[in-house]
């Protein structure tokens, strides 16, 4: 599989951004940081906007910069699309000349269809002979996006496109994101410092920390690893894709089988248990969908407990006990078949269960938040 | 209001001496603009005050280096005069030069002030799509640093219709080549001519009026389409 390459170095007056990574060429790679951690120089760099930043940057076989090879591709010749946090489009153009702005210049032979493309994926046909300053803050973000596009680039990089728009907005905006990563084949680095997006979004999720990269995998492996609880939002929380296996209807209510995708069903019983009960908003059965459970809605019992109003009851087992920041408090990472949970609970409660590592027992999830 | 055919040639001239002034000025003063807005340089500072010394100077002395500078033992009339074009002293080309150095900071500034609001992200958009620096520089940076550009032209032209003691020094007043309308009102008003002066210093406040009328009007339309 083809990867994109990052080996930066850049001094700063804050920080020294100093990173190495290796990254899938596909999907969304959302790098997560609080802001000043060096998320958006990282992005200025892979496009070549820091002409100081020195080392390496590959996406699949091309070089876009290789400094002890002497190769440095400026901005301009970088097959990339960048999606700034405010919106970035020509003033002095309307909608359809910033969109053919980089068209022209690209290589596309077939100009008319990139273009076609590129407005109906971001549903702005209706928007083409508006000036820039007639446009919301939502839709100028999609132009941005579609004038990025038009380029053919072989690698997007969007610096917090939502950051500057409202709840609603960024709601509005959302869907065509995820459009754009279903659809597209073109790798996306994807900076932000909002949780719902990296649950939403990511695929690979790499966290920033003063100007090195803290940790780096697969977002689902990322936020249930236990080492380095990482605090996405309001809590530290599994997220777990599924399919939704069956609708309650008369009880609105959606059953998600926790495993990768429908064609991975296994005839395994113990598996076949890996599932949770969610609110079902309109969902279609075989969708994939991504949940996202917080530890401190996850309780442990050692029997299936009955007479209980909780409907989701999993059998796990525990895979390791975690101190936390405050001694009242264990954290636990508990295996379901093939999704891992992190729990939160009392070190009284786990102590008076005897909870060791090894141990079969079932995860309580009290509430499980669709995501995607 | 009478005009004699003197004060129309001079009127003609002055029109010209400050059309190709202008002209010449704004490419002069565009890559100095952009290069006071942007760079890091510790040269920045010197080179912002040499381009405003003009503002200061009182024009004579400004006028008086110039003829020195334009004169036949001058370096700048040595070389002229090396290359063929005789003196630049007392010649029209010699007028467009000096007006060209003392209107210079009227056409730089509005430049600077335009390419700093304009700052740095709009060129590196263009990057990103694919321009080079010169394809974004004529497509994104002077589009959008038009209304400086109509400043500095409006400026530069009206500030040398206005010039009077640069002319004096290195014109030498003669008609048809450099006797502009303020020499030439300065001559009537010498002879005791004042309705003639009248005439023309009339035709100069009307003049200057609607410039800084139409300054005014395209400054406060901008505010707005800004807000």
């Amino acid at each position: 599989m083809s990867e994109i390459r990052l080996q930066l170095d850049l001094a700063r007056n804050i920080f020294n951004l100093k990173v190495d990574l290796h990254l899938p060429a596909q999907g969304i790679s959302v790098i997560y940081g609080l802001s000043g951690s060096g998320k958006t120089t990282l992005l200025r760099c892979v496009a070549g906007l820091e002409t100081h930043a020195r080392g390496l940057v590959q996406v699949g076989s091309d070089i876009w910069q290789h400094d002890s090879a002497g190769v440095y591709l400026p901005t301009f010749k970088r097959p990339l699309g960048f999606v700034f946090q405010e919106a970035s489009l020509f003033v002095h153009l309307d909608v359809a000349d910033n969109l053919s702005y980089g068209l022209r210049r690209g290589h596309a032979h077939n100009q008319k269809i990139v273009l076609d493309e590129a407005i109906a994926l971001l549903g702005i046909g209706d928007l083409l002979q508006r000036r820039t300053d007639q446009l919301s803050g939502g839709e100028r973000q999609r132009v941005a996006i579609a004038r990025a596009l038009a380029t053919q680039p072989k690698l997007l990089l969007l610096d917090e496109p939502l950051a500057s728009l409202d709840s609603a907005r960024k709601q509005d905006i959302l869907p065509w994101l995820e459009k754009l990563r279903d659809e597209l084949k073109i790798p996306m680095l994807y900076v932000t410092h909002a949780a719902d997006e990296v649950v939403r979004l990511a695929d690979t999720l790499v966290v920033m920390e003063s100007g090195q990269v803290r940790v780096v995998g697969p977002v689902t492996e990322v936020l249930s690893s236990i080492d380095l609880p990482l605090v996405v939002g309001d809590d530290v929380g599994a997220l777990i894709e599924g399919y939704v296996h069956a609708l309650d209807k008369p009880w609105h209510l959606a059953q998600i089988n926790l495993s990768e995708s429908a064609s991975g069903m296994s005839d395994d019983r113990s598996l076949a248990f890996a599932s949770l009960w969610v609110r079902d908003n309109g969902l279609q059965v075989g969708q994939s969908v991504r949940l996202r459970v917080l530890a401190r809605d996850v309780s442990i019992t050692l029997e299936q407990a009955q007479n209980t109003s909780i409907q989701n009851h999993l059998p796990c087992v525990v895979e390791s006990i975690h101190a936390e920041s405050h001694p009242s408090q264990v954290l636990l990472r508990l295996r379901c078949g093939e999704v891992f949970l992190l729990a939160r609970v009392t070190a009284r409660g786990a102590h008076g269960l005897g909870l060791q590592v090894g141990m079969k027992a079932w995860a309580q999830v009290k509430s499980a938040a669709l995501v995607k | 209001m009478h005009l004699t055919s003197e004060d129309l040639s001079a009127i003609l001239l002055t029109l010209e001496l400050a059309g190709v002034t202008t002209v010449l000025l704004l490419l002069l003063a565009t890559p100095i603009a952009w290069w006071l807005a942007h760079t890091r340089s510790g040269w920045r500072a010197p080179v912002a005050a040499i381009v405003a010394l003009p503002l200061v100077l009182p024009p004579t002395v400004l006028g008086f280096y110039l003829l020195i500078a334009l004169g036949p033992h001058g370096s700048v009339g040595q070389f002229t005069q090396w290359a063929g074009w005789g003196s630049l002293a007392f010649s029209f080309s010699g007028l467009v030069l000096g007006s060209m150095i003392y209107s210079l900071p009227f056409a730089v500034q509005p430049l600077v002030n335009a390419f700093e609001a304009m700052g740095s992200r709009p060129m590196e958009v263009a990057a990103t799509l694919r321009a080079n620096k010169l394809d974004a520089f004529f497509t994104v940076a002077i589009p959008l640093a038009k209304p400086g550009f109509v400043m500095a032209a409006m400026l530069s032209f009206a500030h040398t219709v206005g010039e009077f003691g640069v002319v004096l020094m290195i014109g030498g007043n003669i008609p048809d080549k450099t006797r502009v309308v303020s020499t030439q009102i300065y001559g009537h008003v010498e002879a005791m001519e004042y309705a003639q002066a009248h005439g023309l210093a009339g035709a100069m406040l009307l003049f200057a009026f609607v410039v800084l009328l139409i300054i005014s009007w395209a400054n406060r339309r901008r505010t707005q389409t800004a807000t």
